[in-house]
């Protein structure tokens, strides 16, 4: 099946900055994408090479098939970007905006879908004020709105959730997931880890210019053998000597137990309860992607450098 | 086409939503010129035979309030529109980057045109001006705004910041303006300055334009078509070649 979007080979350096270094990356058509990494890894750059907005320095990125450079009308006519930045144009209003962003597509009257997002983006208050007038949510809507008003087959977000309420996270995101289930490819930046992690079927994470870590989210996780664990707080606060082997931490109270599988958990209580030793809390924390971002982000510093 | 249709209406919308501040403030401050030159020299000086200075004036101020308003439209656009980030909509966009270079340039001819016609019509109501030749005032006014236009582009797009726009705009152009024959002829120059003036391109369109209105010019308006003809050509190339290079917009 033809790749919603191809990057080949990418470098890009900005002076003495290597911004990225050699960058592969495929995402299939239909897939919640996210792309992760710290500040200044390299994400903006790369979708912004993506876009057409950043020349790469070597390389070569399509957008369903199109090449961005050489085929860029067909790319971009493919793409709907949502840019990080809160930028907007002062002379205008929301529906203006947005009509005139359709026609900068080649899209006459537009519209009914136009209005459609307005609708769905909860725009309809503000769809004849001026872009001034609106606050910083609103002009975040405003900005996902404007990149979806040619209904391209790829949507890229750049951190569309940053500074964001959590009423509008939630219409976003609902939104966001329905045009992915009505086949629209979706690649996502965010800080929010758990967001990612309920949202996207696969994920590259980026560090200082490369990719570190690329596969399904369910895997990243699943690879995280020393990640369940057992938090416990007991009384008294003494941990049994054969249990100590398995302890990570205990901090205030707080006892983090290792644990290999949900077994362990029955052989852990039964000790304790011969021991007359009380539970006052107890729960089981599995890994999640958080702890995956952050072991690699730890692990890959030497190979980055 | 839909997409430079729109692009170029949106650039009219954006000077005609603050139209006071676009097109009637240039009209006025070119009146007050007018004003303050009509009392104080109109008696005294006569450039052309049977032509009064006053008359003679008015076809120059008419060209400087366009190309200074063509400038002034696709250069504060471009700039504002980088600095404020929403150039981004239109990079993002499929836009050939002639429709940009068209749409842009279109929008300055329009202004240009508007605030010179705006000029021109008030001082109608006050002086009897000659229009001799319409088809030429018209052919130079059109060329003229196109070659600001497409200045302002360019410097709109090589300006980081407003002080380095108002530098293009007070060190390059004002001085090429000012210096073109707006407020007399190369004739009554001493031969050295004289000698200079046929080095600035401003000068051509001004007296091509004049040449609309009396029927006579400082030198042959064919030759004045040819150079703003390809003077045009030139840097419209440049504005084309650096908004394909991503000059300045596209890192």
């Amino acid at each position: 099946m033809l790749p919603a979007i191809e990057v080949k080979h990418v470098h890009k350096h900005f002076g003495h900055l290597r911004a990225l270094i050699d960058i592969d990356l495929e995402i299939h058509t239909g897939e919640f994408f996210a792309l992760l990494g710290p500040n200044g890894a390299g994400k903006t750059t790369l979708i912004s090479i993506i876009a057409g907005l950043t020349l790469a320095d070597s390389g070569s990125v399509n957008v369903m098939g199109h090449n961005v450079i050489t085929q860029y009308q067909q790319a971009r006519r493919n793409l709907g970007v949502v840019p990080q930045e809160l930028v907007f144009d002062p002379f205008f209003t929301v529906r203006e905006i947005l009509l005139i962003q359709s026609g900068y597509y080649g899209i006459k009257k537009n519209t009914r879908w136009v209005d459609e997002i307005i609708e769905r983006l909860d725009l309809a208050d503000k769809a004849d004020a001026n872009m001034r007038a609106l606050s910083g949510g609103m002009k975040r809507r405003v900005l996902v709105a404007q990149a979806l008003v040619h209904k391209p087959p790829v949507i890229i977000l750049d951190e569309p959730t940053a500074g964001v309420d959590v009423e509008l996270r939630q219409t976003l995101w609902g939104f966001i997931k329905q045009l992915n289930q009505d086949g629209h490819t979706i690649v996502l930046t965010t800080h929010y880890l758990e967001e990612a992690e309920t949202l996207c079927n696969r994920v590259a994470m980026l560090k200082a210019g490369r990719i570190v870590a690329l596969d399904s989210t369910q895997n990243l996780i699943g690879k995280m053998t020393a990640g369940n664990s057992l938090h416990l707080r007991l009384l008294p606060d003494t941990l049994p000597s054969a249990l100590q082997a398995l302890q990570i931490s205990h901090n205030s109270g707080l006892v983090e137990l290792r644990i290999e599988n949900y077994a362990q958990v029955e052989s852990i209580l039964s000790l304790l309860r011969s021991e007359h030793i009380q539970i006052l809390e107890m729960h089981l924390q599995q890994p999640d992607l958080e702890d995956v971002f952050v072991s690699i982000m730890r692990n890959s510093g030497s190979k980055s450098k | 086409m839909t997409s430079f249709f729109t692009l170029l209406y949106k650039e009219l919308l954006r000077f005609w939503k603050v139209g006071f501040q676009t097109i009637l403030a240039p009209m006025v401050s070119t009146l007050l010129y007018l004003l303050v030159f009509f009392h104080v020299l109109d008696t005294h000086a006569e450039v052309y035979p049977d032509v009064a200075y006053t008359i003679f004036l008015i076809p120059g101020l008419v060209m400087m309030a366009v190309i200074q308003n063509a400038f002034a439209n696709s250069s504060s656009s471009m700039i504002q529109s980088k600095i404020s980030g929403n150039i981004v909509f239109v990079l993002l966009s499929p836009l050939s980057y002639r429709a940009i270079f068209f749409a842009y340039i279109l929008a300055s001819i329009v202004r240009g045109l508007m605030v010179g016609l705006g000029v021109y019509l008030v001082t109608m109501v006050f002086f009897d001006i000659p229009l001799q030749l319409p088809f030429w005032a018209l052919l130079f006014v059109i060329l003229g705004s196109a070659i600001l236009g497409a200045l302002g582009l360019i410097a709109g797009i090589w300006a980081e910041k407003f002080d380095q726009l108002a530098a293009f705009q007070n060190f390059i152009i004002m001085p090429l303006t000012f210096l073109s024959g707006v407020f007399y002829t190369l004739h009554s120059l001493p031969t050295g300055w004289q000698y200079l003036s046929h080095l600035n391109p401003f000068f051509y369109m001004i007296d091509g334009f004049r040449y609309g209105f009396f029927g006579i010019s400082d030198i042959s308006p064919y030759i004045s078509l040819l150079i703003v003809a390809i003077c045009l050509i030139a840097i419209s190339m440049l504005a084309i070649r650096m908004l394909k290079s991503g000059y300045k917009l596209r890192y």
